[in-house]
């Protein structure tokens, strides 16, 4: 199982959302997580959540997927539907009992909220499943570029996320190997009460964290060996490059944002 | 005048106590394959990481090319002549994808675009990876990350590359793999290689061993004359290689045999020479 981690949940394919620049991508994504919450009749929602579909298929990114992602989240968005329906008062009330009045405006408002937090996981999901991490933190590292000026050590930051990246599938392979190895020894992991149980993680972080600063002290090391100085004078293999997809989809996404602001003020 | 040349150097951890090296010479020569053997703690790892400047000796000086280590003007261009490859291949690798990783050297140098992509497909070409420019490092073999930590190193074009133990954490086969690489960059790249090993049979393929025990140099020269101490190597805790070992035996129970053989080939030719007669 540990072999075949997606860490950041990339799903290779081809299709045009794919190949838009990660920076873009992730302005219009961003953007689109502001809109979705800017809308505020079923009109514009309506808009909003067809384009995101569209975008979904777009995507080439099987549907199965993405629905896989509702899964832990359902019971979430289920309560925070449930708790507007209770909650939100209005004039007079559809129905009451037991001293609960349900209104209709609790009722739109659950539906609102709930079409908002799929559409949210949607947009993030896409984001994820059409750009590779590598991407992304160069996406990021360009994007905040401008906050060097002001003193903000862009690269740095983008060093230490790439690097995280990285060590992820090494640690958890690790933490694979030292569960087996206290289990070994004896240690039970998934019986007993809670309390038991975070006891039983204390064996294992120790050793991980120690053997994580080995690690930090001998990754350094080789860097080092590779003439790394920061980020000054350093130049990259693979530089971002925008071309007219890219100004399309952002033309698109203003396009988006205009008629939600006319519906929103229209209906 | 020799490429690297260790002068009379002194070492020490700050948080340790106890010099590591002490009163320490070692030359050497532009394009010579010498491996370094000695048991845990020798100080051969130290060693490693005093020839790129990594550890700066408190007294005495270590020149490579003529250039100080201790000038700290000059560190990345010491450290873009002499590279460095670790034991362990998953603490070496930055990036999550294997051109990436390659490229970071090249990168820190500040080359133009294109010259690192023609060093990274050049690196990778040399340790036979080219085929798994896009892939991510993690789900690699032990052996297979190893060559992309070399290649990583390679593609800084370095003249000379020490290797610190690079195969102790590897299986058979990704052994042979790296050990072909490793006489291939002296051999057919012309480079300087500092093997540090606590193998014989990979010191065996050098031109050159010199043997530590407790920071001191205590036998250098060609492999056939210093594994033929067999007596001097085993009282400080070290194997000879396989066919030495049998050699030498022989000679101890009265078979007359030329000194210097250390090869397997050698060694059956010897035997079954000995055995004609």
């Amino acid at each position: 199982m540990l072999n075949n981690i997606n860490f950041g949940q990339y799903y290779p394919s081809n299709s045009i959302i794919h190949r838009l620049d990660a920076r873009f991508k992730l302005i219009i994504t961003l953007g689109l997580i502001i809109v979705a919450f800017v809308a505020f009749n079923f009109v514009s929602m309506g808009i909003v959540a067809l384009s995101v579909l569209t975008m979904m298929l777009v995507s080439s990114v099987p549907i199965k997927m993405y629905l896989k992602t509702f899964k832990s989240i359902w019971f979430f968005i289920a309560l925070t539907a449930v708790l507007n329906i209770f909650f939100i008062k209005g004039k007079t009330p559809l129905v009451s009992f037991w001293g609960v009045n349900i209104y209709a405006q609790g009722i739109e408002k659950a539906i609102f909220i709930a079409i908002r937090i799929f559409l949210l996981l949607i947009i993030s999901s896409a984001l994820t499943f059409t750009t590779t991490p590598t991407s992304l933190t160069d996406a990021i590292e360009s994007l905040l570029k401008p906050l060097s000026k002001i003193g903000v050590n862009t690269h740095t930051f983008a060093m230490m996320m790439t690097i995280a990246l990285r060590f992820i599938p090494t640690l958890i392979e690790e933490t694979d190997k030292i569960m087996n190895a206290q289990k070994a020894r004896g240690a039970s992991m998934d019986e007993g009460s809670i309390i038991k149980k975070v006891k039983a993680v204390i064996p294992i972080l120790i050793p991980l964290l120690a053997s994580s600063i080995r690690r930090a002290y001998e990754l350094a090391d080789a860097m080092e060996c590779r003439c790394y100085h920061g980020g000054e004078g350093r130049t990259r293999l693979n530089v971002m490059k925008s071309s007219v997809k890219d100004f399309v989809a952002l033309l698109l996404f203003f396009a988006l944002i205009a008629i939600v602001v006319v519906c929103n003020i229209l209906f | 005048m020799s490429y690297i040349e260790v002068e009379n150097i002194e070492f020490s951890y700050d948080d340790e106590e106890g010099k590591i090296l002490e009163n320490f010479s070692l030359n050497i020569e532009k394009g010579s394959f010498v491996a370094i053997l000695g048991h845990n703690g020798s100080g051969k790892s130290t060693l490693a990481k005093l020839f790129n400047g990594l550890n700066i000796p408190q007294k005495g000086r270590i020149l490579i090319d003529g250039i100080d280590t201790a000038d700290e003007e000059k560190m990345l261009e010491v450290r873009n002549k002499v590279g460095l490859v670790f034991q362990n291949p998953d603490n070496q690798i930055v990036a999550t994808i294997v051109e990436e990783d390659v490229a970071f050297g090249p990168e820190n140098l500040g080359l133009p675009r294109k010259e690192i992509r023609k060093r990274v497909d050049n690196a990778l070409e040399s340790v036979g990876m080219s085929e798994y420019v896009r892939h991510e490092p993690h789900r690699l073999s032990g052996g297979q990350k190893q060559r992309i930590a070399i290649a990583g190193i390679l593609a800084m074009e370095p003249e000379c590359v020490v290797f610190d133990e690079p195969t102790a954490m590897l299986d058979p086969r990704g052994r042979k793999d790296v050990m072909t690489i490793i006489s291939k960059l002296n051999k057919e790249m012309g480079k300087t290689v500092v093997l540090i090993t606590h193998y014989m049979d990979e010191a065996s393929k050098a031109d050159r061993v010199v043997v530590m025990d407790s920071g001191k140099i205590i036998a250098d020269g060609k492999p056939e004359k210093v594994f033929d101490e067999v007596e001097l190597l085993k009282s400080v805790g070290l194997d000879v290689p396989q066919p030495a070992e049998l050699i030498y035996k022989l000679k101890k129970a009265g078979v007359a045999f030329d000194d210097g053989i250390i090869h397997a080939d050698d060694c059956v030719k010897a035997i079954s020479d000995a055995l004609e007669v």
